[in-house]
């Protein structure tokens, strides 16, 4: 039996098949994954929501009047006691549709709003990443392949980057550009628009994404393969394209959720600061900033999307760490069949 | 010219009335203590020749003195000029363009030298010589001051401040009669300073004050110490009475939250910054007997710029007039006991105030609702529907609720609107400056002295309006001639009969109303939560509470 078993041809997996069974195995990092897909199901359907509960999250309706078990209730509510001074927004009703989670200092339904925060922070964050994996991975290529002069040029670049702290350059950035917005020649972006956060988050990342890169495409440019392809005519760009960039494929599918988790928090923080998403739209930064005057009488309108997006980045990182572990050839991680 | 004599025995009559034993009895009984007043920062310069806050004008009160001072007390008193340093209200000559004062004799600054006519000599030039922020408005008018503001270091004002040393008089000069001279003379910007005082912003070090307190230390992190001038002698009650605490410490730094508790814990006394919205229904219902809601001169409104589409077009900015709800504004604000609706430019019983409203449901006197029908007929007729309108709004959680309600109003009026937040410290005058572009923005003005000039000629003069500079108050950019020529008229009749000045300043706001150049949002309120053991609280119109005349023991 040993013997003919011994004998028999193993079926081995790809590199990709293994990885995806290993990262399969680990449950932290699957349970994570599903719960980031809920949250990005749950905000991709914010329109749905809105529109089933019949509310405009970004129209101030502060003479509006629900109903609760058959009774009208104001969303404001006016203090009856003593001086009658200052208006309260309406609390939690738990009746979905209905002012689930109460309304903001606008009269504004705070569910719909975090879905439609959620939408946006996810698609500023993920864009971002986008952007920054792009243009971070090609000044890594390109200064880690051709070196010289155009490595020293970048590279410096990098440094320059990478010399200010990441928040106060995307602070300087927004202020300088969040009125205005920006026009180079023919590009031109609104000053509302969330492709301005998208490339500002995006530009102020891109050395943590090019460095690494540069590291491995400069060991790589000195391995036997890349040689054997240069003294055989192959151009550059073929070589990066074909040679290089299949061997740095895993690092960058690695950054993805991390660097989603870094840039979330990073919008977050600048639409606290009123210079990222612009009012009337929301995002989980503004809910959090819209929520700080109400924290008092009203905190779950900024605990909630505080609450949001420290799961959703808690989900990317454990995630991050999950695919990493995953596509570490190296990695403990020992699957039963290999 | 007459006004000025009429006001000025009427202060002498008052001065009598004033010198009731009253204040010296309760002095006896209350004097003591230290008071302990929390604001989220400083108020920038300790230099009352430069510092234009709110916060920093109301702490020199007790401090410094001009030659003349707004009356210390509450209600239209507040209001009135009565003689500070010097003896009585000027003597007027020459057609109204000349003033003498006679100086008090026998006062002394805090560091023990002799107040002399060479102070206030010096103190005039000094305004000029630090490029005062109001030189070139309040001040300009002296005789020199053109010299000194062309050419601000060999500042002499020769001609315009002369002083007689062996008369103890000083001379006050003008190029042209001004009816609000003793107003801005008794503005902290116009208070006499030691001759020795370098002409340079004095920042965070105290400058030597006549008053019966003088500031002891300071750090613009840490807190203000303001103890007793131990050369104080009161020589004026209704000028500058003396105070019941030893102490006044105010500390920076906290937030509104931790103040309001601090106050109600009974370890603070006072708050400068506003109450946190979140905290008004608790307060006005558990704290009732500790909140002192006061009127301001003030208006929260929102500039249309006349020199950009759409606002260029006049029934575009009347439409934005006719559809803003003043009732959610004044909720967004806390509510009626703390803000009233307004649709005209003058605040409520100011000098030249009558109601007037064309932009609501049944125009007449007073705003009842909004007419949004007409509103978007206006938007029709003006051919302005469905441009991009930008609302530039202050970054605090007010300016911005009311910017977001705007937009919405813009948005359903027929235009695409979004709102900008710009940090507090940048918005004033980023909003003032041409080159940005705003076409409609959120903002407030208080009063710098009780006179309707101080609105409509400073917000809507021609010569208000400068192009690409941050400091173009006339933020709309409105310039109309001939209600700029009614303005030059009402301030000459000023100076001769204020009456009839005052009834020329209300047709004015009519007309500067009815032509839409800003939409009157609210008449805010000011709204005192004190600790349980102040005594004696007293609210005076002109520089809010009167700190030192309230007793903590």
């Amino acid at each position: 039996m040993s013997s003919q078993v011994a004998a028999m041809p193993r079926k081995t997996r790809g590199p990709w098949a293994v990885a995806f069974a290993k990262l399969a195995t680990d449950r932290a990092a699957m349970a994570s994954l599903a719960v980031f897909l809920i949250i990005v199901l749950a905000c991709f359907s914010a329109p749905l929501y809105a529109k089933w509960a019949g509310t405009d999250p970004f129209a101030s309706t502060l003479d509006a009047v629900i109903q609760i078990d058959g009774a009208d209730v104001p969303v404001m509510e006016q203090s009856t006691e003593g001086l009658g001074l200052g208006y309260t927004p309406i609390g939690p009703t738990w009746r979905l549709g209905n002012y689930f989670l109460g309304a903001d200092s606008q009269g504004r339904d705070v569910m719909a709003r975090l879905l439609y925060g959620g939408l946006n922070s996810l698609l500023i964050s993920g864009a971002a990443t986008i952007f920054t994996l792009i243009v971070g991975t090609m000044a890594g290529l390109i200064a880690g392949y051709f070196g010289g002069i155009t490595d020293t040029v970048l590279s410096r670049l990098l440094d320059v980057l990478w010399a200010f702290p990441i928040y106060l350059l995307a602070i300087s950035l927004s202020i300088v550009t969040i009125a205005q917005g920006i026009a180079i020649g023919p590009i031109e972006i609104q000053s509302g628009s969330l492709w301005l956060p998208i490339i500002i988050i995006g530009i102020v990342y891109i050395p943590y994404v090019a460095r690494p890169i540069r590291g491995q495409v400069l060991a790589l440019r000195h391995s036997e393969f890349v040689f054997a392809a240069i003294n055989l005519g192959v151009p550059g760009w073929r070589i990066l394209w074909r040679d290089i960039l299949p061997n740095i494929t895993t690092t960058l599918i690695v950054f993805v959720p991390l660097m989603m988790a870094l840039n979330m928090l990073t919008e977050s923080a600048l639409s606290f600061l009123s210079i990222g998403v612009q009012p009337p739209a929301a995002s989980w930064g503004t809910i959090i900033q819209d929520g700080q005057a109400l924290l008092y009488t009203r905190p779950l309108v900024a605990l909630v999307p505080g609450l949001a997006i420290a799961i959703s980045v808690m989900a990317l990182n454990v995630f991050g760490d999950g695919l990493r572990d995953a596509l570490d050839p190296r990695s403990k991680v020992r699957l039963g069949r290999d | 010219m007459k006004k000025l004599l009429l006001a000025a025995s009427a202060a002498a009559l008052l001065a009598g009335s004033w010198l009731a034993p009253a204040h010296a009895e309760y002095l006896k009984e209350h004097r003591g203590g230290t008071i302990r007043l929390l604001a989220r920062s400083a108020a920038g310069t300790l230099d009352p020749h430069i510092n234009y806050t709110d916060q920093g004008w109301q702490m020199y009160q007790p401090i410094y003195d001009g030659l003349v001072a707004f009356r210390k007390a509450e209600g239209v008193d507040g209001f009135s000029i009565v003689p500070d340093l010097a003896e009585a209200l000027p003597t007027v000559s020459n057609d109204g363009k000349t003033f003498t004062f006679k100086l008090r004799k026998g006062i002394k600054f805090s560091n023990g030298q002799d107040l002399g006519v060479k102070d206030v000599v010096a103190s005039f030039q000094r305004i000029f010589k630090i490029s005062g922020p109001t030189s070139g408005t309040f001040y300009a008018g002296i005789v020199g001051a053109d010299k000194c503001l062309a050419d601000t270091k060999s500042c002499t004002l020769e001609g315009g401040v002369v002083a007689d040393e062996a008369a103890g008089t000083i001379t006050l000069n003008l190029t042209k009669p001004d009816a609000e001279i003793l107003y801005k003379l008794a503005l902290p910007h116009a208070v006499i300073l030691p001759a020795d005082t370098p002409p340079e912003d004095m920042g965070s070090k105290p400058i030597p004050s006549t008053g019966p307190y003088m500031i002891s230390a300071f750090d613009p992190n840490k807190g203000m110490t303001v103890s007793r001038n131990p050369n104080f002698k009161q020589w004026s009650e209704e000028a500058q009475p003396d105070g019941y605490p030893d102490v006044v410490q105010y500390d920076f730094g906290l937030s509104e939250e931790a103040a309001v508790t601090a106050i109600q814990n009974g370890e603070a006394d006072w708050m400068f910054d506003a109450l946190p919205s979140d905290r008004l229904g608790e307060l006005g219902s558990k704290s009732m007997d500790q909140l002192h809601i006061s009127p301001l001169s003030a208006w929260w409104y929102a500039p249309l710029n006349t020199r950009m589409a759409p606002f260029d077009n006049e029934k575009a900015r009347q439409a934005v007039a006719y559809a803003v709800d003043r009732n959610t504004l004044v909720k967004l604000f806390g509510g009626k006991v703390l803000a009233s609706p307004v649709c005209q430019v003058l605040p409520p019983d100011f000098p030249g105030h009558e109601d007037y409203c064309p932009f609501t449901k049944n125009p007449g006197a007073k705003w009842s609702a909004p007419d949004v029908g007409k509103a978007k007929q206006l938007v029709e007729e003006s051919g302005t529907k469905g441009q991009k309108v930008t609302i530039i709004v202050e970054d605090t959680a007010i300016s911005r609720s009311i910017g977001v309600y705007l937009q919405s109003v813009l948005t359903n009026i027929g235009y695409v609107a979004d709102v900008k937040p710009i940090s507090s410290n940048l918005q004033f005058t980023y909003i003032q400056n041409t080159n940005n572009k705003v076409q409609m923005s959120v903002t407030q003005w208080y009063k710098d002295y009780p006179a309707a000039s101080d609105f409509l000629n400073i917000l809507f003069s021609c010569a208000s309006y400068r192009e690409g500079s941050d400091a173009s108050i006339n933020i709309s950019g409105f310039c109309d001639k001939d209600i700029d020529a009614q303005m030059q008229k009402a301030l000459d009749l000023g100076v001769t009969d204020q009456k009839a000045a005052d009834k020329l300043w209300a047709a004015i706001d009519k007309q500067v109303t009815d032509k839409a150049p800003a939409v009157g949002l609210f008449t805010p309120k000011r709204l005192d939560f004190v600790s349980k053991r102040i005594g004696n609280f007293k609210f005076n119109p002109q520089f809010n509470w009167i700190i030192t005349q309230s007793w903590v023991q």
